[in-house]
């Protein structure tokens, strides 16, 4: 079994598990713990600012007449300054879904994460946001539901996308 | 251009979980073996282009700098490329650049990743990918991009899981003759699909593992070329695009900066109907669905007609269309940046008759290779012809 014909041998040594356990090679371990502090951003600002309030805003390009979400303060298509703010509705279409048995470091999770994109009704069609899902069996989610943000009561709510607990069906209401 | 260009020598490392060997180390022995094959000293090397992907699997800043040495790239013109996943198909691309203006006769192209030093998971480095205000609070991991854009290519055109299954172990399978894979392996569609669910529709046997390892590739242009080799493999054709990182603005269900970039790369190597054209196809499986995804990005499928093609074989190695005959990441492996560069070294060995026992049965003069990456945002795609 060749890459090629003409080469015989391949270069390199795997080190497996056992290796490791048996301490066969040497290793030097480092912890890299910065912490940053991020500007949100003038569009996302004024997002961030309105989640608080319990309301999702968007940003409209009266060129392309695109409503944009989340909200940028250019067209990214037509390359000009968007024009104004229009506030959208916490209801949405569920565009696609998964269930993550797995969380951000790629462990195990006990619960699973319902995790979808919803299109936000009030924004041009195919405008999502990543979000979440709950109130709902996993079983039951479908690609085209009809969902609605439950929000964190206002002294909870701190100007962050997770003002917004998850979206839940309409239909359970 | 000035210049046509010709790949004249590959070579590359195993693909394992874990390699002893340095990341400098694994880049020499790759390069070294290129050289090698193209009959070639590194004197004789003008530019030297390196691709690896995430710093954050290293923890090493200024990779490209970092890698140099193990590249060949000492006091030579140098340039180290990055697109995400993309890295590896653009590596060679950027070797393009340089031998096509004429600027220089030779340039080595390496690409090197080893995943495994960060823990506990090198998925862990993909977290930093999404927006920082607005998605990485929800738990983001990078199986999520993946599980939610092959749930809406299943909805959107009515795919079974067990169709795109037959995908993982067709490339498995492949993966079984070459000798640097890391999971070769004979498996079935019901080994697939009762593989526990990682990100529901992805299971287990639908991924690719992590990886370590290297490739490179020796370019040419045609003068030089034509004096080292009877058997020089053309790049005829390249092309690269990106969209937006607003990928949840975007039609999940298709590829479009695919279909741009394969446009790009026909366009210059003069291909009409790409179907009937290209002979073999080394497409970007980093997941099961993605090799069908970017078939039809590629134009080589009907929007959602490539899981058809799949489960009536069309794409194995016997088939009219054979795609990815090396095994894929799926098979051999995916260190990022190498496992793109090792599709662009089964095409160089396939072109030249030289693939043993993964040769296609077909008479394959001309092949592609293509690889996909960042936020769900980059195509890149080279043509090559014997």
């Amino acid at each position: 079994m060749k890459v090629s014909q003409k080469i015989t041998s391949y270069p390199g040594h795997e080190i497996t598990p056992e290796d490791i356990k048996e301490g066969k090679y040497l290793d030097a371990v480092y912890k890299f713990e910065p912490k940053y502090s991020w500007a949100a951003g003038v569009a996302i600002s004024r997002f961030l600012a309105e989640l608080k309030e319990g309301k999702i805003i968007a940003r409209k390009c009266m060129n392309c007449k695109r409503i944009l979400v989340p909200p940028r303060m250019y067209c990214e298509q037509c390359f000009r300054p968007t024009d104004e703010w229009i506030q959208i509705k916490d209801t949405g279409t569920v565009n696609t879904y998964s269930i993550s048995h797995v969380g951000t470091d790629a462990r195990r999770l006990k619960t699973p994460i319902l995790v979808a994109v919803v299109d936000l009704d009030g924004a041009t069609p195919g405008m999502g946001i990543l979000h979440n899902l709950g109130e709902v069996e996993p079983s039951k989610i479908k690609v085209g539901m009809k969902v609605r943000a439950v929000w964190k009561s206002s002294s909870e709510r701190q100007g962050a996308i997770t003002d917004i607990r998850y979206f839940k069906p309409i239909g359970d209401e | 251009m000035k210049n046509r260009v010709a790949i004249v020598g590959a070579g590359m490392t195993l693909f394992r979980r874990r390699m002893l060997e340095s990341p400098k180390e694994l880049s020499f022995e790759a390069t070294r073996m290129a050289l090698d094959s193209a009959g070639l000293e590194l004197k004789d090397i003008q530019s030297v282009v390196s691709g690896s992907a995430p710093d954050a699997f290293d923890g090493v800043h200024m990779k490209g700098e970092y890698l140099l040495d193990g590249m060949g790239g000492i006091g030579k013109p140098n340039q180290r490329v990055y697109v995400g996943g993309g890295t590896g198909v653009f590596t060679p691309i950027g070797g393009w650049w340089n031998v096509a203006s004429g600027m220089y006769d030779t340039c080595l192209c390496v690409a090197e990743e080893k995943m495994s030093p960060l823990h506990p998971h090198p998925q862990y480095a993909f977290w930093s990918i999404f927006d920082q205000i607005l998605e990485r609070p929800l738990g983001t991991t990078l199986l999520w991009i993946f599980s939610l854009e092959m749930r809406r290519y299943m909805h959107k055109y009515g795919i079974k899981e067990e169709e795109i299954a037959s995908v993982a172990v067709k490339n498995k399978g492949n993966a079984v003759d070459h000798p640097c894979a890391q999971l070769g392996a004979k498996i079935t569609v019901e080994d697939v699909m009762n593989s526990e669910p990682i990100c529901w529709p992805v299971k287990r046997l639908d991924v690719s593992p992590p990886s370590d390892g290297a490739a490179a590739v020796v370019l040419a242009s045609e003068k030089v070329a034509k004096k080292l080799t009877d058997q020089p493999v053309w790049l005829d054709g390249v092309g690269w695009t990106l969209d937006s990182t607003h990928w949840t603005n975007r039609d999940l269900a298709y590829p479009e900066y695919v279909e741009k970039a394969a446009w790009m790369a026909y366009k210059m190597a003069g291909i009409k109907k790409p179907r009937k054209e290209i002979d073999i196809a080394e497409v970007y499986d980093p997941f099961d669905y993605k090799e069908l995804h970017h078939m039809e990005g590629l134009q080589l499928a009907g929007k959602g007609e490539a899981p058809q093609m799949a489960v009536d074989g069309v794409t194995q190695r016997d088939g009219d269309l054979p795609v990815c005959p090396s095994g894929g990441l799926l098979g051999v492996g995916n260190p990022i940046a190498a496992a793109g560069m090792m599709k662009i070294c089964e095409v160089f060995w396939q072109l030249r008759g030289e693939a043993g026992k993964r040769q296609v049965k077909k008479d394959a003069r001309t092949g592609l290779a293509q690889a996909w990456g960042d936020l769900m945002q980059v195509g890149t795609v080279a043509v090559m012809r014997s």
